[in-house]
């Protein structure tokens, strides 16, 4: 349709000019060879300084360029154009489902907020030994897929659950840290952290559509984790009630 | 944003201000709020972005796991051997043998390490490293959680702040340094990137934990943000930065792209060759062959390269191979760098060697500041401890990496170095130490850049003027350096300052305006970039990753020093290295071979 140029849209919104935001069509030349995402940001900046994305590590292992790709989250850093472009068109939006700040910026306050709920730490109240707790490969093989989630929050603004309840629901970024502290042999926690999951919003309003599993740019799985925290609730409360209604 | 007037901008007050939310700002940040003081961490990025999070192959440390009859003493003769003898003896000493005490304390808020059979922490080979003072073989120090080590222990630094209760300033971009009529630093002014806000962040102690700025290079390892901006701020306010001269240049960048391949692939069997399929370091470094120092592996593969032996179409890479460690021992022990291979260099390792070539990675120079983290200037050849300043991680210059870090030593270096700063501040402040204020007119000084972009009508590109910079310092600066170059490079950098000075801020908004972010980072780049040149041009020798083909030799009677750069003068002096560690004998020089 375009030959040679390909077209990007891209949204747009700048709170002290804009009353609404809006689609901004850019066509510039195809580059040459297959470059990511971000690499293309850096390119319409710099014909216009106007534009405004996250970004610092360059190479996915920070989690601050988290957006929409033609309708998909993923990571702009680690998405080659060609993995995406239909037609000679990219599509780039913010994250859905929380606040825009400005262009594909959000404010990722409630997607913090949730972390911080679930104890991300280490509990442990015992004396620390003076050398390291030992933990066997085994047992630390258990955190293996929980701990490398890079807080990007691809997998929480992709759950309609989080959509509707991003105060109550945890979402899955921060049920996946949960989890990693739950099955964290050296954690002593896991009454508490339990406890505190079991009312009927925390977690049970995952419904496993693995939209989380499906964009993770780590290939981690959240909603696994979310059935693994489930089943300990089950085992641990027998009696929790488990309601659909809101 | 607009005229920005003192009278007008929010002041809150702190009495530990931590500028920097990566490794070293949280830990100092850790030990601060621990201790009840009134502490914040402003950092221009959500802490876990900070580049700590891309450190994948450990925190070398002699915790006696992988060999129980392991020494701090072995791992201080290494680092002192590796930083080719301008590593500060004292520092180097205090780094290795307080390292255990700071590993285990990561451990125990949760880090969550690789492990031996046994239960305790893996760890692996990396360059450089020996047992019993260089004559035992090969040491395996390198403590590893998979090759994600950085981003385990930075996750591990921000949740347990969480748990503290730290105050954190999240995207706030610290401009300048406030500093009072006796050249007392009194804090910070800043502003939110989210709306434009101005603050005068004050406080009792100010903490530059900035991190490097490998971004003064075309290519480089280095994190976007990665652009001096504590030392920059340091240096606008006439303080002095040492070793500027002493840049790594890590032997394995992925080709193109500038991406980390960890040196753990080496530690755990992997090695280069060149087109020949030659394991060429074998004629390099005959004992250690792919695990020498950093510098010397760099040297070795730009010589193949320039030797016509280099790797692909072009010829200017070289291969790291791996395949024949088998797909288990990739997935088990280099998830992450498998990974990046298939993102960025389109090879998959278990089958074909990664196109490398070297990439600056470290700033070993930086704010000069002694054990405690307390930056000093010098004053008539003296060191001068400047009241209400600290520095710490690759921000700072202690010195321990001297003129080469050795590779799991700057995990350590933030930890430690973190640490002891939180602990002297915590001491200092408790014991009534602090700073006067500062006066209307102080703080205006510090918000003169600021308004001077923003009232920017016409003037130069930022971008532009970014890759000018960056490829100024890559031709004229990089792994081997010669006079007539370097003069050429510092006579374009004269050129550049005149941009630099008046770049023209297009986009004047107030919500998250990146452009306004960038430029003030491009002068900051400019700043380390400047000091960078000086230096260089001014040590007339090679030593670690200094490399200069009019001077190929060490002069230990003439450069067995720091260099220290005036940032007002522009001059370089020299100051003496401290050979004086308490509780071991000091390491003398010798030639330093692998």
């Amino acid at each position: 349709m375009f030959g040679n140029k390909l077209q990007v849209n891209l949204y747009r919104y700048n709170p002290e000019e804009d009353k609404f935001p809006y689609m901004k069509k850019y066509v510039i030349e195809k580059p040459k060879r297959d470059i990511m995402i971000l690499d293309l940001l850096h390119l319409l900046k710099e014909e216009d300084q106007s534009i405004s994305y996250r970004r610092s590590c360059r190479e996915g292992v920070c989690g601050s360029d988290g957006m929409n790709i033609n309708g998909k989250n993923g990571l702009a850093c680690i998405t080659p154009i060609s993995s995406v472009v239909k037609r000679n068109k990219i599509e780039l939006r913010p994250l859905p489902g929380l606040p825009v700040i400005r262009d594909l910026v959000v404010d990722m306050t409630e997607f913090y907020a949730q972390y911080e709920k679930i104890k991300p730490f280490l509990q442990n109240e015992t004396t620390a030994p003076e050398q390291e707790r030992l933990q066997s490969p085994e047992e630390r093989d258990k955190l293996d897929g929980l701990y490398e989630c890079i807080l990007c929050a691809c997998c929480s603004t992709s759950c309609p659950s989080f959509w509707w309840n991003p105060d109550k629901f945890v979402g899955p970024a921060a049920l996946l840290q949960a989890y990693r502290f739950l099955a964290d042999s050296r954690d002593l926690k896991t009454e508490e952290r339990l406890e505190a999951l079991s009312d009927p919003f925390s977690v049970y309003r995952c419904h496993g559509i693995m939209n989380c599993v499906n964009v993770c740019p780590k290939g981690l799985n959240p909603n696994k984790a979310i059935g693994e925290i489930k089943s300990m609730l089950h085992k641990n409360k027998k009696d929790i009630i488990v309601t659909d209604g809101v | 944003m607009n005229n920005i007037f003192t009278n007008n901008i929010k002041k809150i007050e702190f009495d530990a201000l931590i500028v920097g939310g990566g490794g070293s700002g949280m830990r100092a940040s850790l030990e601060l709020a621990k201790s009840g003081l009134k502490t914040a961490v402003v950092s221009k990025v959500f802490p876990t972005r900070s580049h700590t999070v891309s450190a994948q192959g450990g925190i070398t440390c002699a915790i006696a796991s992988a060999d129980p009859n392991d020494d701090w003493r072995w791992h201080m003769y290494d680092t002192v051997k590796g930083a080719d003898f301008i590593g500060d003896q004292d520092a180097i000493e205090y780094l290795c043998s307080e390292g255990p005490k700071a590993v285990f304390e990561l451990e125990h808020m949760g880090l969550p390490f690789s492990r031996f059979e046994n239960g305790r922490i893996y760890q692996r080979p990396f360059g450089g490293q020996s047992k019993d003072f260089g004559k035992g073989g090969q040491a395996a120090r390198t403590c590893a959680a998979a090759d994600r080590t950085g981003h385990a222990l930075l996750h591990t630094l921000y949740q347990n702040n969480v748990k503290e209760g730290t105050n954190f300033l999240n995207e706030w971009f610290a401009v300048d340094l406030v500093k009072n009529s006796k050249d007392q630093v009194t804090g910070v002014i800043a502003f939110s990137i989210e709306n434009g806000e101005v603050a005068y962040l004050k406080a009792q102690a100010t903490v530059l934990a900035t991190g490097g700025a490998g971004r003064i290079y075309a290519s480089t390892t280095n994190a976007l943000i990665n652009t001096g901006d504590g030392l920059a701020m340091a240096l606008r306010a006439g303080f002095p930065a040492q070793d500027m001269e002493m840049w790594q240049f890590h032997p394995t960048g992925i080709y193109g792209a500038g991406s980390l391949v960890t040196e753990g692939c080496r530690g755990e069997g992997g090695f280069l060759i060149n087109k020949d399929g030659e394991r060429f370091m074998e004629r390099y470094a005959p004992n250690v062959k792919d695990l020498a120092g950093r510098d010397v592996v760099a040297r070795s593969m730009v010589l193949e390269i320039l030797e016509g032996r280099g790797c692909g179409e072009n010829n200017d890479h070289i291969y790291l191979k791996l395949d024949h460690l088998g797909a288990e021992v990739l997935n088990s022990k280099l998830p992450g760098i498998c990974e990046l291979s298939r993102t960025f260099a389109h090879v998959d390792p278990v089958y074909e060697p990664i196109p490398v070539v070297p990439t600056c990675h470290y700033m070993m120079g930086g704010t000069p500041t002694n054990i405690s983290g307390q930056a000093f200037s010098r004053i008539n050849d003296q060191d001068y401890l400047i009241p209400g300043l600290f520095s710490a991680g690759e921000a700072a210059c202690v010195s321990v990496h001297g003129a080469n870090r050795l590779g799991g030593n700057s995990l350590l270096d933030l930890v430690v170095f973190g640490r002891a700063t939180g602990k002297h501040i915590q001491s200092e402040l408790k014991s009534g130490g602090g700073v006067e204020s500062a006066t209307k007119s102080d703080i205006d000084n510090s918000l003169e850049r600021l308004n001077k972009l923003n009232e920017s009508s016409n003037g130069f590109d930022p971008a532009d003027v970014k890759k000018e910079l960056q490829e100024c310092m890559q031709n004229y600066f990089g792994v081997f350096r010669r006079g007539e170059f370097m003069q050429k490079g510092l006579d374009q950098l004269n050129e550049l300052k005149e941009k630099v000075d008046n770049l023209h801020l297009k986009d004047k908004s107030d919500a998250f305006n990146t452009s306004r972010v960038e430029a003030i980072e491009l002068q900051n780049l400019f700043e380390v970039a400047e000091s960078t040149a000086v230096s260089a041009f001014k040590r007339t020798e090679s030593r670690g990753a200094h490399a200069r083909d009019d001077y190929p030799d060490r002069d230990d009677e003439n450069w067995l020093c720091h260099t220290i750069y005036d940032p007002i003068t522009k001059e370089v002096s020299k100051r003496g290295v401290n050979f004086e560690p308490n509780k071991v004998e000091a390491f003398p020089p010798k030639v330093r071979t692998y």
